[in-house]
């Protein structure tokens, strides 16, 4: 807590006003603590300064000893002595100001009223509060052709530009993509690609957002509305674990666009293009509007909500059942599951790991993760980043931009134990240990961590028997911390909410009694289940075998799962409640189908990867669909086992009155590592990642976006592609006996063992054509 | 007396003279020998003692720049040269380079040496080929003489065609692969120049000078030159006069002298206007043949030393062409990083080609003259003030003939009139 | 154009004159434009490669220089200084004479590819001025007609050497590969310095 007393303090003048700001502060940022606004536009906060544009020149003497000339107040750090005079109280600043925007003018367009940036421009702000309102430039103007495609998202109008640098440095500097460079020379500069080489960075609508004119523009808003027409409300990023701060902007109930949101503690103010560019699915997915009932010929009909609610209450009382949920639901919709599980079904079969997992993960999940306060500062602080089954820039992106922070500004170690080397880790310069799939938990053992740093460990953790022991043994062993990062933003929260079936709501261990009669008490109920439940994988074996005779599933693809075909016979046997969005595997199988609203038509909370609650109110108000815990509440009123969470503020605050475990938590049982299996020939073992731009379900109806994804590639090693005889280019076949997919080989750094695709993208959906994704053998061959 | 002083030009008329041999004939190579077994702080002393300033334009004394680069700090040190002459009108480098490279080799190891740098590179314009061969040739003999390789290695980079390169921070990212723009100072190159090390950038005539300080004494070159301005220098007569040429005088000489010495204006003609130091210092006319050409002589007549590129204009020259020809370079060579140059350089050519076909009004000199101010000390570097002067000064000393372009309603110049083989064309 | 295994070898060295290898990316395109006569995406493909770049890197490194072309030059490259104290004493002249003799425009190529045309800022040659250039060797001291023999010598397949440099005057390929830091031999071909670089040193010894 010293810390505040360890930043020295530099004392300053400007126009008149003193001014203490921490040493190293820039001027036109003390500046800005007296609410004395500099006019700006190379200026960023988070980019290196760069003095390009010379718009906040101002005037500065230290100690008595003027500077000769105005000085760019972004470049200049504070000194003791200084007094500033900014064009408030300096002629001499005023005309350099004004002079140096009369030069940004005589070459931009007068072409304001069609550009989407009119009515939230800076250069249109400043030109009003810094310019003259009339030109004294009779001369023509420079100019290009209009808008050029630098990818299939992003458009670039030269003309408009003032070539402040912000995109190409963020591109650079941020993301560490520079495919968009300031290109030629003088009056001539220019952003620009290599004609062959797309803008396609995941982060690239960052570049779009900070672009201070309308130079840089999102296909999928251009033309689309002007600024003072759009409601905007805060939001939360729906789409991954990273949990970023938005925008959404609305015009009449529909989403324009949303743009990244300012969190210094978080995403600071970037995100990725997914969470940017990928909404339409809210509109775009033929939504479901009314609930619907298998009638007497097994044919799903519309019908009443009350005929809907009575149908699924009665179906459930009379089964045994269970709830199957996905990472998707925010933490009060997942507590509202958790609850109607415990209370109106009496059962603790609950799993919101509607994907690829194990108990191993289970046991790791209460006993590590749970309640874990890991977070992005510890990345910021530690002195060395330990990646386990987890691909940042694919799965995490801002915890890629964390890291890739550390790593520029001081040159964080990062390690990552894969099979194959990603671009993330690539350009994180990272120590890349290379494993066979499944044999990452060895690997582990050798690492040599300290207390100071952070092992980040994936989802996919769990498709490798004992690495998740191993994870937890070094931690324990070297004192690093863990974070465990999932891909989907509601899965931390589902965990804390307890919808799993060893853990109670705040992590309270289902096994500890003292921890059951907590939440008794709280939810007024006699008991609860003392026997931790099934987990997702035995909830859909015990259907299918006879012993579960009910489901509720919320926001669930059976296709995420490797045994996708038991998973649809269960739905089949199963009598099935369906809370969903759209129209899917489950609801075609369902016997009852409850509409629910999407994220951006409700309000809540996701937690992300660190736990933090991440907030957020409908964007689209006018909406009659409810949130799924409001459905849950009103069936479990229908069977007279109520769960009194009418509302999500009633869930939020009931989740906040339990508080947290401070008990004892529940142990992890080692597992140890499967032997590496032996390989014919022809055989490999199959690993793979999903990327952050794939078939993800809310990346519906987004094509422009689509089209900048990773090209679609079987990864194989150089060893390997000689003895198969493939060059870069060929086709390859994977196959299981399930089925193949075959691809475009790649030939780059992998294990020799191993074969890399990706688990779900446009011709390589593995688990539902191949059946698995990670450490199995399977066949390859040159198609 | 005579008034000049060949040192560095002392054995160009020798006809091998840019060969290794023919520099050791003349004692080459013995004050690299002399200055390795000295310390290097001496080494720094003795050219700090000698008063040798920087002779690439800015004059900032030779010494004390070397003295800046931080000692025992376990870090890389490096030598840049700066041949990437390239201001119009400056033509002394190159001939220089021609006719003996081996001094400028010479010099690059003592620097080296003096500020403990293993590793130094010569920044060499790339429209030059034929000096690109002699250095390249050089090098290879000083390495197969021993004088580079046994603890300095010296490269020769190849620019490619940008004016902004000579600017030593856009030198610095050109030669570190990037774009040639300017960085932000600070730091400072002696603080983190080269690859983010400490570094000296110094013009050729600099280094080239060096061991001839180191032969004979710090003393011996305090002797020449007038009180602030030690030493010899190149001076690049050029344009309308009888004999144009290299002429290597002590500093604070005179243009007056000069001319007397190599037969004067062209005949028949007489002086109109002349830079002192390239296209980037303010004009002189003919009131200015006695102002003293030193750093001090100089600035104190309203111009500066520069690169003492003497360019003579006689009076068949249109003042406005000639500066709407620089401004047209400026414009070309602005490297588009700030605004005022970038900007300020494409609009200042619209008026002045305006103004030299007659079209304006004499409002627009004054606004020529405000765009200048709101250019000059805004840019981000030296290149935007550069692009003023010509015309701040022209329009200072020529006002009459700009207002004469505008009565008449185009210029009153005949163009023919200006060059070399007028009359051969007639 | 593809590399051959000797051009990439000759890149390796390139690259390994420099601490850091990124140093080496403008020496690198000095010598594709040897190979290819100009930056082919081909070269600027292959640079990216091999110095662990982006391709959009290389690209905006390239076309920050001018020297750097974007397409292909005659085998002869003239440019003519119209700076401003060359384009006075017959610079602007020699540029219109080329242009209308040659019958290309500023950076056009004549239609057998022999010359292109370019007109260039100050080439350091002010005392020798009118200056031209052919494949950056110095044609000094010019005039309209001694410009318009050189041309012609160029298409004809003899022009006259250069004034101050080798005995012969090479192509632009030949020259290009001189500026990537290949050592053709020739650099103890020609004068060691023209008579005005010697004017002062001659008077000198005069007594002046």
């Amino acid at each position: 807590m010293t810390t505040m007393q360890e930043v020295e303090m530099i004392s300053l003048v400007i126009d008149g006003f003193e001014v203490s700001v921490p040493k190293g502060t820039l001027v036109i940022r003390a500046a800005e603590k007296l609410g004395i606004q500099i006019p700006r536009f190379c200026d960023h906060p988070l980019l290196d300064p760069v003095g390009a544009c010379r718009q906040c020149l101002v005037d500065i003497e230290i100690n008595g000893r003027a500077f000769p000339k105005p000085q760019a107040s972004c470049t200049i750090p504070v000194e003791p002595g200084m007094i500033v005079k900014t064009q408030l109280t300096s002629a001499v600043a005023e005309k350099a100001q004004r002079g140096v925007m009369e030069l940004l003018l005589v070459n931009h367009p007068l072409d304001c009223p069609v550009c989407d940036k009119g009515g939230e421009c800076p250069l249109q702000n400043q030109a009003m509060s810094t310019g003259q309102g009339e030109t004294r430039f009779e001369g023509v103007k420079r100019t290009f052709q209009k808008p050029i495609n630098i990818s299939s998202q992003v458009l670039l109008d030269r003309e408009r530009c003032v070539l402040c640098a912000r995109c190409t440095r963020f591109s650079e500097q941020i993301a560490s993509d520079p495919f968009i460079t300031l290109n030629e020379r003088g009056a001539l500069q220019q952003v620009g690609i290599y004609e062959n080489q797309p803008f396609e960075s995941y982060f690239s609508g960052n570049a779009v957002q900070i672009c201070p004119v309308g130079a840089l523009t999102g296909a999928s808003y251009r033309f689309r509305a002007r600024p003072f027409d759009l409601v905007s409300t805060p939001s939360a990023c729906e789409h991954c674990a990273s949990g970023c701060d938005m925008r959404t902007d609305v015009r009449r109930g529909k989403t324009l666009r949303r743009l990244a949101g300012d969190d210094a503690s978080v995403n600071e103010e970037w995100n990725c293009d997914k969470g940017r560019w990928a909404f339409k699915y809210v509109t775009a997915l033929d939504r479901l509007t009314t609930p619907m009932v298998r009638n007497a010929d097994g044919v799903l009909v519309e019908a009443s909500w009350p005929v809907a609610l009575a149908a699924a209450a009665a179906g459930l009382a009379a089964n045994k059942s269970a709830v199957l949920v996905g990472g998707r639901a925010t933490y009060e919709d997942a507590y509202g599951y958790s609850k109607f599980a415990r209370l109106a079904l009496g059962t603790n079969d609950i799993d919101f790991r509607a994907r690829l997992s194990s108990d191993e993960e289970r046991e790791f999940l209460a006993a590590h993760v749970v309640g874990s306060t890991t977070t992005y500062r510890d990345i910021d602080l530690a002195d060395q980043v330990l990646l386990v089954a987890f691909e940042p820039e694919e799965e995490s992106p801002i915890v890629f931009l964390r890291l890739n922070k550390a790593f520029r500004k001081r040159a964080l170690k990062v390690t990552a134990i894969a099979t194959k080397l990603s671009i993330g880790v690539e350009k994180l310069k990272g120590n890349f240990i290379k494993v066979a799939p499944g044999a990452e938990a060895n690997a582990l053992s050798s690492q040599t961590l300290t207390n100071k740093s952070v092992i980040l460990v994936g989802e996919r953790a769990a498709e490798s028997a004992g690495l998740l022991s191993a994870v937890a043994t070094l931690a324990q062993s070297s004192g690093a911390k863990i974070a465990w990062i999932p891909r989907r933003a509601g899965e931390r929260g589902a965990l804390e909410a307890g919808a799993i079936g060893n853990l109670l709501p705040g992590g309270r261990p289902v096994s500890d009694a003292a921890a059951r009669v907590d939440i008794a008490a709280a939810w007024s109920a006699q008991s609860l289940p003392a026997e931790n439940g099934l987990n997702a994988t035995q909830i859909i074996a015990a259907v299918n075998s006879g012993s579960i005779g009910a489901l509720v599933v919320g926001g669930v693809d059976p296709l995420d799962n490797a045994e996708s075909a038991q998973t649809l016979a269960a739905l089949e046997k199963a009598f099935v409640v369906s809370l969903e969005i759209a129209p899917s595997a489950v609801t075609a199988r369902a016997n009852v189908v409850l509409p629910v609203a999407a994220v951006t038509e409700k309000s809540g909370s996701f937690l992300n990867w660190e736990g933090r609650p991440r907030a957020f109110d409908a964007a689209v108000a006018d909406t009659h669909n409810r949130s799924d815990l409001r459905i849950l509440s009103m069936i479990a009123d229908e069977m007279g086992r109520t769960i009194s969470l009418a509302t999500v503020t009633a869930a939020a605050k009931e989740i906040a009155s339990l508080g947290r475990w401070d008990g004892a938590k529940s142990a992890l049982n080692n597992v140890s590592a499967a032997a590496t299996p032996s390989l014919l020939p022809d055989q490999a073992i199959i690993t793979s990642w999903r990327r952050l731009l794939d078939l993800g379900t809310l990346q519906a109806g987004e094509e422009n976006l689509a089209a900048t994804s990773r090209r679609t590639v079987a990864v194989i090693s150089p060893k390997r592609a000689d003895s198969l005889g493939v060059k870069d280019g060929d086709r390859l076949t994977i196959s299981t006996q399930l089925g193949s997919v075959t691809l475009p080989a790649l030939v780059e750094e992998i294990h020799d063992d191993a074969v890399w695709a990706p688990r779900n993208s446009r011709g390589s959906e593995l688990l539902s054509q191949l059946g698995v994704a990670h450490g199995a053998v399977v066949k390859v061959a040159k198609a | 007396m005579t008034k000049l002083a060949p040192v560095l030009s002392a054995h160009w008329d020798e006809k091998d003279s840019f060969t290794i041999e023919a520099y050791t004939r003349n004692g080459g190579y013995k004050a690299s020998k002399k200055a390795l077994a000295m310390d290097p702080d001496a080494v720094i002393q003795l050219v700090k003692d000698s008063g040798l300033r920087g002779r690439g334009g800015a004059g900032f004394p030779t010494g004390m720049k070397w003295g800046f680069i931080p000692q025992g700090d376990n870090k890389e040190h490096y030598l840049v040269v700066n041949a990437d002459e390239s201001e119009p009108g400056t033509c002394k480098d190159t001939p220089l380079l021609l006719a003996n490279p081996h001094v400028l080799i010479e010099g690059c190891i003592i620097a080296s040496h003096a500020i403990r740098a293993k590793h130094a590179f010569i920044y060499i314009r790339g429209e030059v080929t034929h000096v690109v061969r002699r250095l390249n040739q050089a090098i290879e003999d000083a390495y197969k003489a021993g004088h580079l390789g046994n603890g300095i290695e010296l490269v020769l980079h190849v620019g490619a065609g940008a004016y902004i390169c000579g600017e030593e921070t856009a030198l610095l990212d050109s030669l570190e692969g990037f774009r040639g723009q300017p960085r932000l100072r600070p730091p400072f190159p002696a603080i983190a120049g080269l690859y983010a090390r400490p570094t000296v950038v110094n013009n050729v005539e600099s280094i080239a000078s060096v061991p001839a300080i180191i032969e004979n004494g710090a003393e011996w070159y305090q002797a020449m030159g007038t009180e602030k301005s030690k030493g010899t220098t190149l001076y690049s007569l050029s344009g309308h006069v009888k004999n144009p040429g290299q002429f290597e005088a002590p500093l604070g000489i005179t243009l007056r002298e000069i001319l007397e010495l190599s037969g004067g204006i062209r005949n028949g003609h007489s002086l109109k206007f002349w830079t002192p130091g390239g296209s980037s210092t303010p004009l002189f006319t003919a009131e200015h043949l006695d102002v003293p050409l030193d750093y001090e002589g100089v600035s104190a007549a309203g111009s500066m030393l520069g690169t003492k590129a003497l360019q003579i204009f006689d009076e068949t020259t249109c003042v406005v062409r000639a500066v709407l020809r620089w401004t047209e370079f400026y414009k070309h060579e602005s490297c588009g990083k700030c605004t005022p140059c970038r900007e300020g350089t494409w609009w200042l050519v619209q008026i002045l080609r305006d103004l030299e076909n007659g079209k304006g009004t004499e409002a627009d000199l004054a606004k020529l003259l405000d765009l200048c101010d709101n250019i000059m000390g805004r840019s981000f570097c030296a290149l935007g003030d550069g692009a003023t002067s010509p015309i701040t000064s022209s329009i200072k000393y020529f006002r009459e003939e700009y207002i004469a372009h505008l009565t008449l309603g185009a210029c009153p110049f005949d163009p023919v009139a200006s060059t070399l083989f007028e009359g051969a064309s007639k | 154009m593809a590399f051959t295994d000797k051009d990439l070898a000759t890149m390796d060295s390139i690259i390994k004159r420099y601490p850091r290898s990124r140093s080496a990316i403008m020496p690198l395109l000095h010598y594709v434009q040897s190979l290819d006569g100009y930056v082919t995406n081909e070269g600027i493909e292959l640079i990216a490669k091999l110095l662990e770049l982006e391709t959009a890197e290389v690209t905006a490194v390239s076309t920050f220089y001018t020297q750097y072309k974007r397409k292909p030059v005659g085998d002869y490259h003239v440019g003519v200084c119209t700076n401003t104290l060359c384009a006075v004493m017959g610079g602007d002249a020699i540029f219109a004479g080329l242009k209308d003799h040659l019958g290309i425009e500023n950076d056009g190529v004549t239609a057998d590819g022999k010359v292109s045309l370019e007109h260039i800022e100050c080439n350091a040659a002010c005392d020798y001025a009118p200056v031209v250039m052919a494949n950056w060797e110095f044609y000094d001291n010019q005039t309209v007609q001694s410009a318009k023999d050189l041309v012609d010598g160029m298409r004809a397949g003899n022009p006259p050497a250069p004034t101050r440099g080798p005995n012969k005057l090479g192509t632009w390929k030949e020259a290009s590969a001189v500026l990537a830091g290949i050592n053709d031999g020739k650099a103890n071909e020609g004068l060691q310095a023209g008579t005005p670089t010697l004017l002062g040193l001659k008077l000198s010894k005069e007594g002046k």
